[in-house]
């Protein structure tokens, strides 16, 4: 995620801004979808894309709750809740750390949503998946292991 | 037991975590793992995507006739949706069979809106981005009996004859394996693997277990099949020639599940491994 | 542009749980056809969701989000009425928006 982005987002005169840039047709909606993170989204370790997110270093916190699968039935589709109890969570982020691109995404809760998020992950193999929490200004992280297994004729 | 590890064997599954003996204590928590979260992606499932375009099928003037669905009659009277799929398969007056929900909306979109039986059994079933049309019909009329009890009927002389049929078609040995549908599902607590192979041959929860999960939006490949695509799959996977698409068959086969699952609620289409 | 999301929110007090449900292949490029031939990489990467025309949330996603991704977050601050409107774009540009009313 680009937090400058996210940041320049947050204040109130540049969003009101925005908003005028979007009611005239100056700036469609897609404009600002514009700071996706490609060194991160193609960084092939977890560390490597936490650096790229300048995340590296989060401290481990036991405020971040993962509820994932212990065994997941089919890897194709993990489903994963990510809750933070951090005060002034700003955004969550999500790992698959072997996964050959671990970083999954990041969700913005700042502007007007609850510190929670559901999504569905492919996971190649058993692996931790790792939340990663932005809050005033400091990171945190938490993991939980997921194994993927191989079922049956078809269900 | 065996002979259904090989035959998923050969079927080119790889093994998952392979090599760990798996004891029953450990089968029971992996299965209700499973259930836990299969509960958590039927919460909202992807499934509700094909009942949307099922919905839009149904209600649009399409075919060689320009008619909708909305005279169909599923076995409560023409256009009536609500309520219909658990009361499937049931005989039908004017066909002088008894029929599943694939083969009647089939036979409806032939009849009303003027499509070929041979185009729409061309490719019946969903890969990739394909999906055939009966299927999104089919999810939408299952979608429209949540919640309802299971209630195929068995009144008509010819229900019960079709029943039988499917009993029969559900223990008949044969292939080059000596297989049958009941080779797999008609004990308790056998399973590929880590599924569960839910026993049909005991009526209620039991038989229901492979019954009300269908229509199914399937993980592996996020697709959306119905039961004709699982009977056929069955039958490819036991070496059988496969049956005919919206077959009397299959259409029997589904009556014996239909009828033991009886008295148990539809939860809506489902996910499927 | 692709197939209708299906959205669904459950006002709980102010707050509206948003479930919402994509169409979409979510292809990663880097599997092969039965040709051998690599399927080019196919997925949404950005979301956004407004209520009442204000941004609520985002998200910014890889390829290894699952097929018909579904996803749930809350929304604060709302009530009976009002538009929430979910926008995503993928990697070539294809982009859909629907909106529902809450409590309706």
């Amino acid at each position: 995620m680009d937090y400058t982005r996210r940041g320049l987002l947050r204040g109130a005169g540049t969003a009101g801004a925005l908003v005028a840039a979007f009611a005239t047709g100056a700036l469609r909606p897609a404009d600002v979808f514009a700071a996706w993170n490609k060194s991160a989204f193609d960084a092939k370790s977890t560390a490597d894309a936490m650096k790229a997110l300048n995340v590296a270093g989060a401290a481990d916190s036991t405020d971040i709750v993962i509820r994932a699968p212990d065994i997941a039935e089919n890897g194709a589709v993990v489903p994963i809740d990510i809750t933070s109890n951090i005060p002034g969570t700003e955004s969550i982020s999500l790992f698959v750390d072997k996964n050959p691109f671990p970083y999954v995404g990041t969700f913005d809760v700042a502007k007007g949503a609850m510190p929670y998020v559901h999504v569905r992950v492919k996971i190649g193999e058993s692996s931790n998946v790792r939340a990663v929490v932005a809050a005033a200004g400091k990171y945190y992280q938490a993991a939980k292991e997921v194994k993927v297994t191989i079922g049956g004729c078809g269900g | 037991m065996k002979h259904a590890l090989v035959l998923c064997a050969a079927l080119g599954l790889a093994a998952g975590l392979a090599g760990q003996p798996v004891s029953a204590q450990s089968e029971d928590r992996t299965a209700a793992e499973f259930d836990k979260f299969r509960e958590v992606l039927e919460e909202a499932n992807p499934a509700e995507l094909w009942e949307v375009k099922g919905e839009a099928l149904w209600k649009t003037k399409r075919g060689p006739k320009n008619a909708s669905l909305e005279q169909c009659d599923l076995g409560l009277g023409p256009g009536v949706v609500k309520g219909a799929y658990v009361q499937l398969p049931r005989y039908f007056e004017d066909t002088g069979k008894v029929m599943d929900v694939e083969q009647r909306i089939v036979h409806c979109m032939v009849t009303l809106q003027g499509f070929k039986f041979e185009d729409l059994a061309k490719a019946p079933f969903s890969r990739g981005d394909y999906t055939p049309d009966p299927v999104s019909l089919v999810t939408y009329v299952a979608g429209q009996s949540r919640e309802m009890k299971i209630a195929a009927p068995q009144s008509h002389p010819q229900e019960r004859a079709t029943y039988e049929i499917g009993k029969q078609i559900f223990f008949y040995r044969a292939g080059p394996w000596d297989f049958a549908c009941a080779t797999c599902h008609s004990e308790d607590g056998k399973r590929i693997r880590t599924q569960n192979l839910p026993n049909f041959t005991k009526p209620g929860e039991s038989a229901a277990r492979g019954y009300i999960g269908w229509p199914g939006y399937r993980m592996t490949g996020g697709v959306m099949h119905t039961l004709q695509w699982r009977m056929n799959d069955c039958f490819r996977q036991q070496r059988f020639p496969e049956p005919g698409y919206a077959s009397d068959t299959i259409a029997a086969l589904l009556t014996y599940m239909a009828v033991n699952a009886n008295g148990q609620t539809y939860r809506g289409p489902g996910i499927k491994r | 542009m692709g197939d209708p999301m299906k959205i669904r929110a459950k006002l709980e007090g102010d707050i509206a749980d948003v479930r919402v449900l994509m169409a979409h292949p979510m292809e990663t490029g880097q599997r092969k056809d039965a040709a051998g031939k690599v399927i080019p990489a196919h997925f949404i990467k950005e979301i956004r969701a407004e209520l009442n025309g204000k941004v609520v949330w985002t998200a910014d996603i890889s390829q290894a989000v699952s097929r018909n991704p579904v996803f749930a977050f809350k929304v604060k601050g709302a009530k009976g009425g009002d538009k929430l409107r979910i926008t995503w774009e993928d990697n070539t540009g294809d982009k859909r928006t629907d909106e529902i009313t809450l409590g309706s």
